[in-house]
């Protein structure tokens, strides 16, 4: 390898994953030169519904789907392009992500890992019956698929985060990776504020937006399995780690889940603040952890009881 | 029709589903060839957070591990998902999910899920219940929706008069039982002139062993690309798979 190809391939690695393209985050994060696209912009496959808004289509809807390989192994992904349409679950956007889960689900030759690249504010509105439905087949696929075996694994660190539908897509995977920057939940701030006031949830707080939704309070209470620095090698890393024996989805599985979120309720349900909730957890200086560097918040995390299992 | 009048017509041969204080619906009933049928749900507009997930998911995963097979009713009357900061910091997707996760293991154990939505049904709470049954019935007057017109003109930027003259001409988006029903999300409309239990049992011997409520909104033309562009996706997938074979 050339120093110009060494160079490239550092500056690569240590792109940020927030401020990716999909296409750059699918770059960055398979073996190089691995990925092939289905159904690519080419084929002009674009929303219907978008001019009736008067609004742009794109020719992969803000959706990537396609095979490759991380660390050598053969893989399926799909990536969500979080700067189209907030990366919105939509008739088409949807139907590919549901087209790549059944192909994993019927052909055991195909890799038996998928790779969800989230990048999501949940249901694209101007389409929101079809974006719903979407979301509901999509979750019954992931379950279809892990139930033949299949490993699906979601990352989440983009700037539309994983609200609404994305959210609960995400815990329905097998695995979660989550970054300082990702965000993820079901109402996003601006419409808890919106509808329930500013008492309740001061969107603007961004030192609380980040508490309540963001990575490091999720990997503190367990709703990720992984903690990813913000860059290209930092998610194909973690992801790497997850790779092989996904927890079987099954009644022991759940029963197990069921466990877990009722300890949670139980224990930190009282927590009227993230500061309140990481020191229940026993993070000695919440503040402290907030700032911390994400090599020392990971080595913390992993002291922290209950932020490893595999239950979901 | 009231929720008991719904539970009367439906379990006419005795039942002990009960809302409690929390507005959830929990319970079991008789059906017409003494078979059990189990019964969950939530009432009065009341929305979904993360305490009101724990009982549901709690009660169905019993049932699967009683292993009878009977099968599950799902009654949904919820304007959406708890909007708190509190619930959202717990995790509330985690949660929402489970009991989605919950039902999908009850089908695939043999227990056919039915949802019935007799009331408001939204976003992530509707997600998490009715939407993750094998089929979702409805009755008339029912209120299925992502969000209603006025804060999607908000959101969307776009006059509400306007979003009311598209909704006439697409299903795509308009909140209500008809657009859901005809992209695909609602199967069946039920009669409340005619005896409930009857149309229950029919629902209950047609129920699909995999998902088919793409092909049924390319049916009814309210999704007409979903199933195919799915196909397609799933084609060139597996087609680039032989290709590399040979």
């Amino acid at each position: 390898m050339t120093d110009m190809s060494n160079q490239s391939a550092a500056s690569r690695d240590s792109a940020s994953w927030f401020l990716a393209s999909a296409r750059d985050r699918l770059a960055g994060l398979l073996d190089p030169g691995s990925f092939v696209e289905f159904l690519p912009p080419s084929e002009r496959v674009r929303s219907p519904h978008l001019a009736l808004f008067d609004l742009p289509a794109a020719f992969d809807d803000g959706m990537v789907v396609g095979r490759g390989r991380l660390d050598g192994q053969g893989v399926l992904a799909a990536a969500q392009e979080g700067q189209f349409m907030g990366g919105t679950f939509a008739e088409v956007s949807g139907a590919k992500l549901i087209g790549l889960l059944r192909a994993a689900r019927d052909n055991p030759d195909l890799p038996r890992t998928v790779l969800l690249l989230l990048d999501s504010g949940g249901v694209r509105l101007q389409e929101a019956n079809a974006g719903e439905l979407a979301v509901a087949e999509v979750m019954r696929a992931i379950i279809e698929a892990r139930s033949a075996g299949v490993a699906v694994i979601a990352l989440v660190g983009g700037r539309a985060g994983a609200f609404g539908g994305a959210g609960l897509t995400a815990a329905t995977c097998s695995r979660i990776v989550i970054s300082e920057q990702g965000r993820l939940g079901v109402t996003g701030p601006e419409v808890i504020e919106t509808n329930q006031g500013v008492e309740e949830f001061d969107s603007q707080d961004k030192a609380l937006v980040w508490g309540v939704t963001g990575g490091r309070t999720r990997r503190l209470i367990g709703g990720s399995d992984a903690y990813a620095l913000d860059t290209m090698a930092g998610f194909r890393e973690a992801a790497v780690s997850l790779l092989g024996n996904p927890s079987p989805f099954d009644l022991r599985t759940l029963q197990a889940e069921q466990d877990r979120l009722a300890a949670r309720q139980q224990r930190l349900g009282a927590c009227d603040s993230p500061a309140a909730l990481w020191a229940t957890l026993g993070v000695p200086d919440p503040g402290a952890a907030r700032d911390m560097d994400d090599e020392a918040f990971a080595a913390l995390a992993a002291t922290v009881k209950g932020t490893d299992h595999d239950a979901r | 029709m009231t929720l008991d009048e719904i539970l009367a017509s439906l379990l006419p041969a005795g039942h002990d589903v009960l809302v409690r204080p929390d507005r959830l619906i929990l319970g079991t009933g008789r059906r017409r060839d003494g078979g059990a049928v189990h019964v969950i749900g939530i009432a009065d507009g009341e929305p979904l957070g993360t305490a009101g997930v724990l009982p549901l998911a709690e009660r169905v995963l019993r049932v699967i591990a009683a292993g009878d097979g009977a099968p599950i009713l799902v009654m949904v009357d919820t304007r959406g998902q708890r909007m708190a900061r509190r619930d959202e910091m717990l995790g509330l997707n985690e949660y929402l999910a489970h009991l989605a996760k919950c039902l999908l293991l009850a089908s695939r154990h043999g227990h056919r899920t039915i949802g019935l939505n007799y009331g408001k049904a939204a976003a992530g709470a509707f997600l998490a219940t009715a939407l993750a049954t094998d089929v979702l019935v409805a009755l008339p007057g029912a209120e299925p929706a992502v969000m209603d017109l006025p804060s999607m003109a908000r959101v969307t930027k776009l006059p509400e008069d306007r979003l009311r003259a598209l909704s006439r001409t697409t299903p795509v988006f308009a909140p209500g039982l008809a657009s859901m029903t005809e992209v695909g999300a609602v199967a069946e409309i039920w009669d409340p002139q005619r005896p409930l239990d009857a149309q229950f049992e029919a629902t209950l011997a047609n129920v699909p062993d995999q998902d088919v409520r793409d092909a049924l909104g390319a049916e009814r033309g309210g999704r007409r690309l979903a199933l195919d562009v799915a196909r397609r996706v799933a084609a060139q997938a597996t087609g680039r798979l032989h290709a590399a074979a040979s």
